[in-house]
């Protein structure tokens, strides 16, 4: 048995700055299985396996490769000890074909200067080949889809000899026929004697794929099974490990009229979409990666072109062209990332929270120092920022605590509708309850909410209303009553039938 | 407006105070050298001379400080002071306009410059490395175009005594840069469109979602640093008493070069005037030095250009220690 173990991770710690994202988290992985790494987001997967695979360094804990300690301290030594991982944001470069991506860095020469692409692409159609994939070795990456990218990793993965292929959330983006055969090519590498080491949150996906299953919740390993032994109830209680209730507070408000309502809006992404939110109310807009729910915000917000639609605030028709002019129309959006869009790293608490209110919080041309100190003093204790100081600089907040100097600036902005765009993605379940209660309290103070999130449970346990997306148009919507989580992934998977008006498309 | 204890610190960058503690420490190691080693470095008259000589680059630094905290650059700035100097003189030698008319339109057109410059680099997205090396090249063959090559000299006496002495003091000279540091430290650190150029320097996308006018705030920076140009020109064309199309060359890597040491961060949304003034001083003592020392003018450039990589390097290596 001890000789049939592939990986050993054991007692792995990690800590970014003020959070603690692994404790002492053990993960053992058999020869030629396909182990599934499960786990709320935020549980510590993509952490321990961004340590295996050498993009972060652990802080204490020790790894084993069939038997030998290894010490992997950057992604170079990984890949060398045949561990590669397959990210959800491919690591390709679409500008290059698909020979040179698998031999990016490793081109077979014909002399001392000259590329051999002759060599290239014929062991590159080589090794499509061997996977059952038809793809054509010259064809520039840009234009292949998501899942003939994926296959494209996972040739570059066999190419360098992996012993161990990490696939992260691979079938979140792919439909059901290429999750098939994204499954064909996963038992095929087993039977090839490869280690998979698979994360997903679809269960069924695991019952049906995988042999052993570790759980993971909030950084620390809550069992390892094999999956033959247990069932899709069994795997939940594990992963969340608490009544759904208590994850999710609710509060008791009334929802009044119709407060905010689209009607037709178009944009390049999305086509044709309708809705009304009251006020008090939580829409939820669920559906799957790249249905077109930030899109849509994006297209109310003045971000990207509105081709068609109205957007209105009770009765009044609203012109947004811009962000600022959505702004100024009452309405606030809370973006997904947090990094790239709603923070700016180098400003301090300070001047984050306030950057949506300037106008607000000047006099004629002046800024009001006082007044910007005093709301954020007064919004960093309302919302719990543990921090030294307001003069603090962002980048030095956790997760956590830099999504709630986002929340907050929207807070100050007193925005009568405000869309939340994942709010709660990476960052801990503390943390994930005192957002949830802020949004309550928002809509409890009668403003109209837009929830955008992936995570089902999310959505059923905060939402009033669940508005689902496919190929960017909205496919149905469900009072909180009856949904469940069947009846949104039947509209968010946009069984064909549930779609309306994708048949007219094509 | 209010002074805190640390002068013009923006309140609550203690990053950035700490760092103009740093510059502000070499400056003084600097000049106390400068004063042991050489006799006349600490005569009233050659500090009166640093403080003239710096009045330009300074100028043109306020200006550069705008761009740079936006991420982005003006290489045309050395161009524009040359071509809108150039106009005044033109003006009032040989059209025989009144003198503050001839400044205004000079600065005018020094704004247009900038303007286009902001328009190519909204409008048509280029990048401000391109779209001002281009205008660079066509401000300059404009200045020598519009006078044939041909120096004009000898300016009505009220436009010298705008960098005349009184009592051996360039009055005039130090007042203008007194007023624009005022200014421009008063808008980055107390306007909400001072705000926006850390916001937008810092993260782009953010400030665009936080409803700021980010193109407009990019195409405005141009225009104040086209404005800093003209006041620059009339400053140089003013004490020179003459213009000629070769005027001021190569000064915009000079305002570079004081913004980075003043520790603007050349990739935007950090740093402060306060730095660029500092920055400005500090090239200005070593010049003033050198020459006191009678080092070769070759050396200078070698001493001006080994500064200018140390101040960057120290800003990739804190910025480096910060991540």
């Amino acid at each position: 048995m001890i000789d049939n173990i592939a990986l050993k991770m054991t007692g792995i710690t990690k800590r970014f700055t003020g959070v603690l994202a692994l404790d002492e988290v053990d993960l053992t992985v058999q020869k030629a299985e396909i182990h599934a790494l499960l786990g709320e987001n935020g549980a510590g997967k993509s952490t321990l396996m961004k340590i295996l695979s050498g993009a972060y360094t652990r802080d204490a804990g020790s790894i084993e490769l069939y038997g030998e300690p290894v010490d992997i301290q950057n992604p170079k030594q990984s890949e060398n000890l045949g561990i590669s991982i397959i990210y959800q944001e491919l690591n390709l470069i679409p500008h290059l074909s698909v020979a040179e991506n698998i031999y990016l860095g490793r081109h077979k020469m014909k002399n001392k200067f000259q590329i051999d692409w002759k060599q290239i692409h014929e062991s590159a159609s080589q090794l499509l080949k061997e996977l059952d994939v038809e793809i054509d070795p010259q064809i520039k990456v840009g234009s292949l889809g998501i899942a003939h990218r994926q296959m494209v990793e996972v040739a570059k993965a066999i190419s360098l000899n992996a012993k161990i292929i990490i696939m992260d959330e691979p079938t979140a983006p792919l439909t059901e026929k290429e999750t098939e055969n994204l499954f064909r090519i996963v038992r095929k590498l087993k039977a090839k004697g490869v280690t998979v080491i698979y994360i997903s949150h679809r269960l069924e996906e695991i019952m049906n794929l995988c042999d052993n299953a570790t759980i993971l919740r909030d950084g620390r390993t809550i069992n390892s099974v094999a999956v033959k032994d247990t069932s899709v109830d069994e795997l939940i209680k594990y992963m969340v490990g608490r009544e759904l209730k208590d994850k999710y507070p609710r509060v008791s408000k009334t929802i009044g009229d119709d407060f905010f309502t689209v009607t037709g809006l178009s944009s390049e992404k999305v086509h044709d979409i309708s809705f009304s939110v009251k006020s008090g109310e939580i829409l939820g807009f669920g559906g799957l990666v790249g249905s077109g729910r930030t899109e849509t915000a994006r297209a109310i917000f003045g971000l990207d072109k509105k081709l068609a639609g109205t957007i209105k605030i009770k009765d009044k028709v609203l012109t947004i062209n811009t962000p600022k002019d959505a702004i100024l129309a009452g309405i606030g959006f809370v973006t997904e990332d947090r990094k790239d869009e709603g923070l700016v790293l180098s400003m301090n608490i300070r001047e984050n929270v306030s950057l949506a209110s300037l106008k607000q919080l000047s006099q004629g041309i002046q800024l009001k120092l006082k007044q910007e100190r005093n709301i954020a003093t007064d919004y960093v204790g309302k919302l719990n920022i543990k921090t030294p100081s307001i003069e603090q600089i962002s980048k030095n907040l956790s997760g956590g605590n830099q999504q709630k100097v986002v929340l907050a600036k929207w807070l100050i902005s007193e925005s009568d509708v405000l869309i939340f765009d994942e709010p709660t993605r990476g960052i801990d379940v503390g943390a994930k309850i005192e957002v949830y209660n802020i949004i309550n309290s928002l809509a409890k103070s009668g403003r109209a909410i837009i929830v955008i999130s992936s995570e089902i449970p999310e959505l059923l346990g905060i939402c009033d209303r669940i508005l689902v997306m496919a190929r960017g148009r909205k496919s149905g919507e469900l009072l909180i009553e009856e949904a469940t989580q069947e009846k949104i992934m039947v509209f968010a998977t946009g069984s064909e039938k549930h779609v309306r008006g994708y048949k007219d498309e094509i | 407006m209010k002074f805190d204890a640390k002068g013009f610190v923006r309140p609550g960058r203690f990053n950035n105070s700490s760092n103009i503690l740093g510059i502000m420490i070499a400056f003084i190691i600097m000049s106390l050298i400068l004063s042991i080693a050489t006799t006349s470095f600490l005569k009233p008259a050659n500090l009166l001379n640093v403080i003239q000589q710096i009045s330009i680059n300074f100028t043109l630094a306020i200006g550069m400080s705008f761009i740079i905290l936006l991420g982005g650059i003006d290489l045309s700035v050395g161009s524009n002071v040359a071509l809108s100097g150039l106009i005044m003189a033109i003006l009032m030698k040989q059209m025989m306009l009144p003198v503050w008319v001839s400044i205004v339109i000079g600065i005018l057109v020094a704004c247009l410059i900038g303007f286009l410059n902001g328009f190519m680099i909204t409008f048509f997205s280029l990048p401000p490395f391109i779209a001002t090396l281009g205008m660079m090249s066509i401000a300059r063959g404009l200045a020598y175009t519009i006078t044939a090559g041909q120096p004009i000299y000898t300016f009505p006496p009220a436009f010298t005594a705008i960098t005349g002495r009184v009592f051996g003091i360039p009055l005039a000279t130090i007042l203008i840069m007194v007023v624009l540091f005022l200014i421009a430290s008063y808008v980055l650190r107390y306007t909400p469109y001072g705000r926006s150029f850390y916001a937008i320097g810092g993260n782009r996308n953010c400030a665009k979602l936080s409803g700021i006018s980010v193109k407009k705030i990019e195409a405005s920076a141009y225009i104040l640093s086209g404005f800093c140009c003209g006041v620059a020109a009339m400053i140089l064309t003013s004490r020179l008493d003459s213009a000629v199309p070769t005027n001021a060359e190569g000064s915009e890597l000079d305002a570079i070069a004081a913004v980075v040491i003043g520790g603007i961060s050349m990739s935007g949304g950090e740093g402060s005037i306060s730095g660029t003034l500092i920055g400005a001083l500090i090239i200005g003592v070593i010049a003033n030095g050198m020459n006191l020392l009678y080092v070769p003018q070759g050396a200078q450039r070698v001493v001006k250009g080994l500064i200018i990589l140390l101040a960057v390097i120290i800003d990739v290596l804190r910025r480096r220690k910060k991540d």
